[in-house]
């Protein structure tokens, strides 16, 4: 096996060392009923050239040579070749949670750059360090809104991604939280006007939507506080935020960040995060990452206000989160910094007059503004797909009341060629 | 550093003195120095209630959270502020400046049932034995 | 002083303090559709001022920022890593390489199943192994980590109970489990209760039968456990529990002990996760991401978070979203994809055999290192270890050197400290995993330095209480991080 070190020499030797005369030995004390007794049923190992070929075979089965303008929480947007340049390096992609400051100085600088710029790109005054992805982030969000308001309701609009809502439930179901939802406009596509009560801990909006709607957040922060509720605001498509203003009246923001830098990957792995205002950050959970100095007064970077973490406060935890998903925020840091402030806001400019350019020849469901996702009315994606083109996904299934609603994401990666054969398709 | 004779003690580490008809609530030299550096307290709020042996907030080391029980059925009447700014407060000064809340007691005869500073000083020497094993 | 020498270490700023405006290093294709007004496309309320403090630096700047950060970090591929139950074990190329293939890299979540096949067939075998790896008998791989896949098992065993007529209200979890545990209980809204290890280190049967009643759901176990010890008895506590109708959770953060050697399904466990960022070799990136597929028994399977993966007719894969009795989603889409695709790789290229042998070598290492210590360090706990061992700083701690102090010397030594002050059962714990990923002469080195580190804590103590001395910065002032946290970068305020 070429990834074990050591020669069969070597192995007699420590074993004998340890007084012994062979491997079954080690596993003696391992009562025999339940020791497997025979090989696992398993093909043999294979070399780097076979395993290679296996998953070039799989790689050749899953719409090789489409376009594809499926969005929906996941955006195919172009990964600066840097990205997985840096990431590769093995300092980075084989250590571990940076524990041992000392030691991780690299991931730990990377994560607070990256806590900095989340915070920079939404308003928030603090950004954890990730966490598994937007869906999960959410739930995490809502939990953290009933610890901050002793309160256990919320209202999610029915326009939050389904199955970030559907994760929100099996969340919820066992902590005693109720869930309710928050019709939409079948207009507009916006948040239709509701009224909540003073039992309820936070409201949950998505912006851009589920349907590529800019939600008006100022009035629902306005709504929410007025309740005594927090607002939560959910961010699937960053991107958009090179354009849109921050939702700096929010009050917690659950955001999945695939959309910097993250590849598609047949959903994950990507990274969410969670960022907040600095007087609720001792109810957040996930890592944080903090500056301080050593003894000789220079700058360092540590894991700091780990007793909300499991570690230490187990079944009082925030949050049983272990893991964050540095590598994946570090692709984050690196896709922000590659484009920073003017690069951003161009990168949106473009999403935005690709997807409008595809729009105005579309017949749309809603009538509220967009940023480069869109539902179009009809949406036929036979025809589409004999063309090599995955034209968008079926709302069907999430909305059924839509009826036939074809949800289209156009990104910087689309040319006009591409666009108008999309357009011709689904005309 | 000692243990003065007026307050009365817990064996979960809290002290507890009497003032005309409050109290003012701490935690111990002990506990402060097994907890190491303190970084952050959470106190109650005046007016709430607890009941004794009922935890009325927790005390934060870099690696430890630790509750801090209530010596006795009681009401918040003042809630340290000094602390939330200088928690380095409760290393420096435990019985002292360092005091948490202050409390209107329940019962008075609850004190009774309390360890003196002789019992209590016997208590954790009794305990460092045991963790010496 | 072996093996650490000092080298290059760039000094290097945060990224902000690169910036000035008008660099740039990025650059995109021309526009070849007409500008649209974002005012008028989205309201001229809706749009922002530009991003503030947002970084402008040259694709230069870039590289060598993020390359002199990865210089101050310590990796799998730097040295010895022996991070007790992290199993920081190599984690190898190919699978990087395959992870990220145009063909699966790009494909989206969304893709019709017909147009996903391959996706599909990966999730099917690699589902395939896994079963036959930990004798269960069916798989969920939606979990994103290690605690989102306890999370998942305990709504499974809540799910089944439920179904039965009663959820039950508690859950039974030794003092020596990580700590996951108790928080994914309570995440689940299980009350915990805590079970006293014996002198042995083990699960007492006696206070396990007397635990376990009507009110119990499950035991959480972790086995071997968190010392490195196997539960002997784990077939006698899966009697106990099912005799009261409870159900066996069984934590595979150390599966990596058993691979090949003992299944958990033959052993009466009902449900447990496995971490294929631990036994599977995918890479720990720095804290994540991670990927924890959560196996069950039968009667646990109708119960399963969607989507499903099933065989339609004609042999062709589908995912399932609608199943009556699942306890819903629990991470939106297909799980960490290309965590599963880097696992699949590994268990491919080292088959059945190689799988064994791995777990053999790891076995082995943690065994040598062990006999190669115990003379200079306690070994608090005598029974066999299997992946891991466990030290106590007891003989230090005379010399007012602790666990913590021993672990930041290592580093001057060139090699990551192992796992300080865990588990708890252990008073200053040296937690030590080898995994099978050293040879020979890196375990002697390591055995070396830490049998020198134990003379310096005797003879210099001064030496150790400083350590470490090779780093670039010292050790960090945690306390202040603590009390005043700063938690991002700010803009200096002009003059």
């Amino acid at each position: 096996m070429r990834y074990l070190p050591k020669s069969d020499i070597e192995r007699r030797q420590m074993l004998e060392a340890l007084g012994l005369g062979g491997m079954e030995e080690l596993f003696a004390h391992i009562p025999a009923e339940i020791r497997l007794s025979r090989p696992l049923n398993l093909p043999d190992g294979v070399s780097e050239m076979e395993v290679l070929r296996y998953f070039q075979k799989r790689a050749g089965e899953n719409a090789a040579g489409y376009v594809s303008f499926l969005g929906a929480g996941v955006y195919h947007h172009f990964r600066p070749v840097v990205i997985d340049s840096l990431i590769s390096r093995g300092e980075f992609y084989t250590a571990y949670t940076p524990y041992q400051a000392e030691i991780a100085q690299g991931t730990l600088q990377s994560i607070f750059e990256f806590q900095t710029m989340i915070c920079q790109l939404t308003g928030m005054e603090v950004a954890n360090a990730s966490m598994y992805d937007g869906s999960t982030a959410l739930p995490e969000a809502v939990l953290m809104a009933a610890r901050i308001t002793g309160r256990r309701k919320v209202a999610v609009a029915r326009s939050v991604h389904p199955e970030y809502r559907q994760v929100l439930d099996t969340y919820t179901r066992f902590q005693g939280i109720q869930v309710r939802e928050l019709e939409y406009d079948r207009e507009a596509g916006t948040l239709a006007p509701f009224t909540i009560d003073d039992g309820v801990a936070a409201i949950v909006l998505q912006s851009p939507n589920f349907f590529g709607i800019v939600e008006d957040l100022e009035r629902a922060a306005e709504m929410a506080h007025a309740a005594g509720a927090l607002l939560i605001v959910v961010i699937t498509e960053p991107v958009s935020l090179g354009l849109l203003k921050p939702p700096a009246s929010a009050d917690i923001v659950a955001m999945e960040t695939q959309a910097l830098g993250m590849a598609p990957s047949y959903g994950g792995p990507y990274a969410g995060v969670i960022a907040t205002r600095e007087k609720y950050v001792r109810s957040m959970p996930g890592r944080l990452v903090g500056q301080t100095t050593d003894a000789q007064g220079r700058r360092g970077f540590c894991l700091t206000l780990a007793t909300r973490e499991q570690h230490i406060r187990r079944e009082k935890a925030t949050s049983n989160i272990c893991t964050n998903q540095a590598l994946c925020a570090l692709m984050a840091a690196i896709f922000m910094t590659v484009y920073g402030k003017e690069g951003l806001r161009e990168l949106a400019r473009q999403n935005l007059a690709k997807a409008h350019y595809a729009a105005s020849r579309l017949k749309l469901k809603f009538s509220g503004p967009f940023f480069n996702e869109f539902v179009v009315a009809g949406g036929k994606t036979r025809a589409l797909l004999d063309k090599k083109i995955l034209g968008g996904l079926d709302l069907r299934k999430f909305y059924p009341e839509l009826g036939e609603a074809l949800l289209v994401s156009v990104t910087e990666v689309h040319t006009r060629q591409q666009i108008d054969e999309l357009v011709g398709g689904l005309a | 550093m000692s243990y003065p004779p007026n307050y009365r003690y817990t064996r979960e580490h809290e002290w507890i003195r009497l003032e005309n008809d409050t109290a003012a609530v701490g935690i111990t030299d002990h506990a402060q120095e097994q907890l190491g550096d303190i970084v952050y307290l959470e106190l109650p709020k005046v007016g709430d209630r607890f009941s004794a042996t009922q935890p009325l907030g927790t005390v934060e080391s870099v690696k430890a959270v630790s509750d801090i029980y209530s010596p006795v059925t009681c009401e918040v009447v003042d809630v340290n502020a000094e602390l939330a700014a200088h928690p380095e407060l409760l290393n420096q000064d435990p019985h002292g400046a360092a005091w948490l809340v202050k409390v209107r007691l329940a019962d008075r005869a609850q004190l009774d049932g309390l360890l003196s500073a002789e019992q209590y000083e016997a208590y954790i020497a009794e305990e460092a034995v045991k963790s010496d094993k | 002083m072996k093996k650490a020498r000092p080298h290059v270490n760039q000094n290097e700023g945060l990224i902000f303090e690169h910036s000035s405006p008008g660099k740039r290093a990025w650059q995109l294709p021309p526009l070849d559709v007409p500008e649209v007004d974002p005012a008028a496309a989205l309201g001229g309320d809706h749009i922002r001022e530009s991003i503030g403090g947002f970084p402008e630096v040259s694709e230069v700047e870039v590289v060598r920022h993020f390359t002199r950060l990865s210089t101050w970090n310590y990796g799998v591929d730097t040295g010895l890593y022996p991070l007790g139950s992290c199993t920081m074990k190599y984690n190898p190329k190919v699978n990087e390489v395959v992870a990220r293939l145009e063909g699966i890299a790009g494909v989206h979540p969304y893709q019709p199943d017909a147009l996903a096949q391959g996706c599909l067939k990966i999730l099917r075998l690699l589902s395939g192994c896994l079963l036959e790896i930990t004798g269960m008998e069916a798989i969920t791989l939606q979990p994103a980590a290690g605690a989102h896949g306890e999370l998942t098992g305990i709504l499974l065993v809540r799910a089944y109970l439920e179904s039965r007529g009663n959820p039950r209200r508690k859950i039974l979890i030794p003092d020596s489990a990580h700590g996951t545990n108790p928080a994914t209980a309570a995440i689940a809204g299980y009350q915990v209760e805590n079970i006293r290890s014996n002198a042995l280190g083990t699960v007492d049967l006696d206070v396990l039968r007397r635990a376990v009643t009507e009110e119990v759901a499950a035991l959480m176990i972790t086995n071997p456990n968190t010392l490195g010890i196997f539960e002997e008895n784990i077939g006698a506590i899966a009697e106990i529990l099912h005799a009261r109708g409870a159900q066996l959770y069984m934590d595979g953060a150390n599966m990596n002990a058993l691979v090949g050697m003992v299944r958990p399904g033959d052993a009466g466990v009902d449900v447990m996760h496995l971490n294929l960022h631990k036994t599977f070799s995918t890479p720990h990136g720095g804290g994540g991401p991670g990927a924890g597929p959560v196996g069950v028994k039968k009667h646990l399977e109708p119960f399963l978070p969607v989507p499903v993966l099933e065989k339609g007719a004609g042999g062709r894969l589908r995912l399932i979203h609608h199943r009556p009795q699942a306890i819903g989603r629990v991470r939106a889409f297909t799980g960490n994809f290309g965590v599963l695709v880097r696992a699949l790789a590994y268990i491919l290229a080292c088959g059945g055999n190689g799988l064994k042998a791995a777990t053999q070598d790891a076995v082995l290492n943690a065994n040598y290192i062990r006999k190669g210590l115990e003379d200079v360090y306690d070994l608090p706990y005598k029974q066999p270890s299997l992946h891991e061992c466990v030290f106590s700083d007891r003989l230090q701690a005379g010399h007012g050197v602790r666990t913590g102090d021993i672990a930041k010397r290592l580093i001057d030594y060139g090699f990551h400290p192992y796992t300080v002050s865990f588990p708890l059962i252990v008073h200053g714990a040296l937690m030590i995993e080898p995994t099978e990923s050293e040879s020979k002469e890196e375990l002697d080195l390591f055995i070396e330095a830490m049998r020198e580190i134990a003379r310096e804590a005797e003879q210099e103590p001064q030496t150790v209480l400083a350590a470490p001395h090779t780093t670039r910065v010292g050790r960090l002032d945690e306390v202040t991080a603590a009390r005043r946290p700063i938690l991002r970068w700010q803009e200096p305020i002009a003059e």
